[in-house]
């Protein structure tokens, strides 16, 4: 444990002197003491003391004894949360978006279930660092939700996204669950597009995208018909032997019900026909875009569909929406009943997820849902929140030690521990600094 | 005039106009554009001054468009409108030193390497949504500009978010007009390619350099010419034929006078750095650098060229030269002496550039003022418009914002935007008159759906806009165009061909 100790370790204070006497049997690797912990499981601990003993938290509370041996981290005036969890992002698959060569997020072709967001995740991204220091803990890594698909074709099945910590050695350090879902991304009708042969709009005649937006729905449908075919050969007993399908054999987890579809959708007739097309074919869905989640809440509601939201500092879809839809569609989602997430859709941005939660507090969400959203939610939307999302014993420690509010802009990370790992907040962009920082004036 | 910008702007006034008797009190009544504003006073706020720190409870008197008196217990004029602002934060109105919005179709004129033949101010577009939403975020005064397509680009304007007023009423009055300039992967056009089409020179920072040395050695000689030409003229000399008149020199020879700001877009330490030198070498000054990601690296040299530097808070890694971007390089470039502004480059970001600044608190430890500046005051001294604007003092342009929070933080709301003394954003009105503003998009929908009736041919179809998701935010809307989202974050571009484009493209 000590080896993987990073420079900050230094900052820890040794206060074992004034900590209260351990019983004897009780081990633990980190002792955070006189923090203001914000459990999520129950109201915040003043002066609480949270336990970390292998890759666990071992206890939290306001009367617990430090255990010998244990480093102690002082946090008196600080506060300790979950790490934050970013509920979509392309962490690891893509590192300059602009260079495709950096590129792995967006696989060409219309079916692609057995592409393994886990497969192509870059862990020395210099991404992941530089989210990390903002507080996010644990991010979901999903193929073909954004970048570039080079065929033109509409990418039905992107892959499977994955849900990983932001620290390992390799993936294997740094996977939550390999196979956290399996991405739809949900034809769209436009009327309208921008031709880039041409440099120009295209327009076509509605009924003509619409047979087209049709089509690739009927696709889907026959493609989960055969998933689920191949799903019962492979149930079928005695273990028949029959051709094996590499794609459809990915599918069957999805259609076993195991792992849900994430489904990218964001029109209200995107988001009704995706909801539909689950309910009918018995699919377990999550839908992630949601700009217009709110024209459709009841059927949301009613089918028990969680969202993960596009970012809230972004203009509506429609010049004639409210100028602050997109901060207020949280609080009204989550009054109708729907389970919302905040997620960053990006890597470079994905460090603004506090901030995008804290906007939609500003326009309505309870604080307590805002800090939610970004923790125990999306672990719970993913069905991780028997591990993580929360600070109770027995769970992952993965959390933060801050100087307040992890959600506003100003805050700073001052300790971050995944999976009970010290972890460093160092990056590519503070080290700049301090270089820079340093540099003599010229001519000298 | 779209038909969904001629409902907001009608809605807009029709808020404005619906305040009950109660409001109206409180709230200025709309005020056509030419009719002397009236009085103000702004009570018990807490007044981020950013010239002379922070007044608790301060009150503030707004007369003829101006800020007329700021203290405690002001007396209202018996005419004066009065607002109630116990609890709230009155800051300067934000200035955005790198703006899109409200510009009418392309901001590139990319088929050649120096544009700057084309102005901005032609192209403005009153009806932009976007001029309302950042006023909603607290944007008073924007830099429009050109986009990043060429080594010199086209000619830019400064202009106030006087939303419901005629695209000849937003230029900001007396400010200096401006041309872009772009250096690197933009101009070189390294992310964009229209397939078929051949590619434009130049492909190279050494091109890039080259461009601009060719057009100032061009407006060097245009200029010398027309000199002597008028010399000749001043001494009396008769029946002389002036130098040929050229468009796309003009700006180049105002850009030598110093009756021109250079806007100048750059990320990489080499490109900033030469760009200096060629400015040097031709005798013109740099009013600001653009984005300037890499800035921190050579901030002593911007410094001692005393060029601004208008940056991105948090933006990285979406091309190369963005990789070496820092969040840090606001904070590190003004303790080196740069005024440095943070800017928005997108209708969106532009909404909420306060908490954009509040960041370079955390990144590189930025006073509580300082962070305010980078958005108030020093964008206004790039833009030359300092006395005018970008603090709270008497005699200054009464453009201000109205917080329900320290405006430094993700939790600060916009309550009231004001431009000359005038209310343009108020958000209880905002709210307040939403419903109204759906029953008449409605009315309006219904009235348009019902006339194509009585010639309709029997069998015909329907028109489309009698779908009920076809009329909002439906497959009927325009695919967002990547034009008016010049560096566009990742994020803001779902579908592909919009992100390759917006990469290179535009910017």
């Amino acid at each position: 444990m000590k080896r993987l100790l990073p420079a900050c370790a230094s900052l820890i204070l040794f206060v074992s002197l004034f900590a209260p006497i351990a019983t004897p049997q009780s081990k633990a690797d980190y002792a955070i003491v006189h923090a203001k912990v914000f459990t999520l499981a129950g109201p915040p601990i003043e002066d609480g003391t949270v336990l970390i003993h292998d890759g666990k938290i071992s206890a939290v509370g306001s009367d617990l004894a430090v255990p010998a041996g244990a480093q102690v981290v002082d946090a008196k005036g600080l506060q300790v949360y979950p790490g934050l969890f970013d509920a979509v992002t392309q962490m690891g698959l893509s590192e300059i978006s602009a260079v495709r060569a950096t590129v792995d997020s967006t696989e060409t072709g219309q079916f692609n279930p057995d592409a393994v967001a886990a497969t192509a995740i870059l862990p020395s991204s210099a991404h992941i660092p530089v989210t990390r220091a903002a507080g996010i803990t644990e991010v979901i890594a999903a193929p073909a939700s954004g970048g570039f698909d080079s065929s033109g074709d509409t990418n039905l099945i992107g892959g499977q996204a994955s849900a990983i910590y932001l620290a390992g050695w390799t993936i294997d350090d740094m996977l939550i669950n390999k196979h956290a879902a399996m991405v739809v991304d949900w034809p769209d009708v436009q009327t309208r597009s921008f031709d880039l042969s041409t440099f120009s709009i295209k327009e076509k005649p509605f009924p003509e995208v619409k047979k087209e937006y049709d089509k690739q729905i009927n696709l889907l449908a026959d493609y989960m018909e055969q998933a689920r075919h191949y799903a019962q050969l492979l149930q079928a007993p005695g273990g028949a032997t029959f051709p094996r399908d590499v794609k459809l054999e990915a599918m069957a987890p999805v259609i076993r019900g195991e792992v849900p579809l994430l489904v990218f959708a964001d029109t209200a007739r995107q988001i009704r026909d995706s909801v539909e097309f689950c309910d009918k074919q018995k699919l377990k869905m999550i839908l992630a875009g949601g700009q217009e989640a709110w024209k459709v809440k009841d059927l949301l509601r009613s089918k028990n569909i969680p969202v993960v939201l596009r970012p809230t500092l972004a203009a509506p879809p429609d010049d004639d929406d409210p100028y602050d839809r997109m901060m207020t569609q949280p609080e009204e989602l989550r009054t109708a009943g729907i389970q919302i997430a905040f997620a960053s859709f990006d890597n470079s941005f994905a460090r603004r997820l506090g901030q995008q939660a804290a906007n939609a507090v500003a326009h309505g969400l309870p604080y307590e849902e805002g800090l939610k959203a970004v923790t125990l939610y999306p672990a719970q939307i993913f069905g991780l929140d028997s591990q993580l999302g929360t600070i109770e014993a027995g769970k992952v420690a993965s959390l933060i030690v801050t100087n307040g509010d992890p959600l506003e802009v100003t805050t700073s990370i001052r300790y971050l521990f995944i999976k009970g790992r010290l972890t460093s907040t160092d990056n590519k962009q503070k080290d700049l600094y301090e270089k820079y920082l340093n540099r003599p004036k010229p001519g000298r | 005039m779209s038909i969904s910008a001629k409902i907001a702007f009608i809605g807009v006034l029709a808020c404005l106009a619906s305040a009950n008797g109660l409001a109206a009190k409180e709230k200025p009544a709309v005020v056509a554009p030419d009719t002397p504003s009236p009085a103000i006073l702004i009570r018990n706020a807490t007044i981020l001054t950013v010239s002379h720190g922070t007044m608790e409870k301060g009150d503030v008197l707004i007369k003829d468009g101006k800020i007329a008196a700021i203290g405690s217990n002001l007396k209202a004029p018996s005419d004066a409108q009065v607002i109630d602002a116990t609890g709230q934060f009155l800051s300067p109105g934000i200035i955005d030193c790198h703006s899109h919005i409200a510009i009418d179709g392309d901001v590139n004129e990319g088929s050649v390497s120096v544009s700057s033949m084309v102005n901005i101010a032609d192209v403005l577009d009153s009806d932009d949504i976007s001029i309302y939403r950042d006023l909603a975020g607290g944007v008073t005064t924007a830099n429009i500009l050109h986009g990043s397509a060429n080594p010199i680009g086209g000619q830019t304007i400064v202009i106030k978010l006087r939303w419901g007023q005629p695209a000849s009423k937003l230029p900001f009055e007396g400010a200096l007009p401006g041309i872009k300039f772009a250096l690197g992967e933009n101009p070189k056009r390294s992310n964009f390619r229209i397939s078929g089409a051949p590619p434009r020179y130049p492909a190279t920072r050494m091109g890039v350099e080259e461009t601009i040395r060719s057009a100032f050695t061009e407006a060097r000689n245009y200029k010398n010419a027309w000199d002597t030409y008028n010399k000749r003229v001043a001494a009396g000399e008769k029946n002389l034929i002036p130098p040929r008149r050229n468009l796309k020199l003009d700006p180049l020879v105002e850009v030598l006078e110093g009756k021109r700001y250079v806007h100048a877009h750059c990320y990489r330490e080499d490109e900033i750095l030469m760009l200096l030198r060629v400015a040097k070498e031709f005798g013109f000054h740099v009013q600001t650098l653009q984005h300037v990601l890499e800035g921190y690296k050579v901030a002593d040299e911007i410094a001692a060229a005393g060029t601004g530097a208008s940056t991105f808070s948090d933006w990285w890694a979406y091309k190369v030269e963005a990789y070496d971007a820092i969040p840090y390089n606001a904070a590190l470039m003004t303790r080196r002496g740069v005024i440095v502004s943070v800017n928005s480059d997108d209708a969106a970001e532009a909404t909420h550039l306060n908490q954009e600044a509040a960041k370079s608190m955390l990144y590189g430890g930025l006073t509580h003022d300082e962070a305010l500046k980078l958005v108030t005051l020093n964008p206004a001294i790039q833009l030359g418009i300092d006395k005018r604007v970008g603090t709270i003092d008497v005699g200054k342009d009464a453009d201000l914002v109205l917080y329900n929070h320290d405006p430094l933080s993700a939790y600060a709301v916009v309550e009231k935007t004001l431009i000359d003394g005038r209310v343009y954003f108020d958000r209880l009105t905002d709210i307040s008159g939403r419903p109204a503003l759906a029953q008449e998009k409605k009315e309006l929908l219904e009235k348009l759906s019902k006339k194509p009736e009585p010639e309709k041919k029997a069998g015909e179809k329907k028109p489309e806009v009698t779908k009920p998701e076809g009329t909002k935010g439906g497959e009927n809307k325009p695919a967002q165009q990547p034009e008016q989202k010049p560096e566009q974050k990742p994020e803001a571009a779902p579908k592909p061909p919009q992100a390759q484009l917006a990469i290179g493209g535009v910017q």
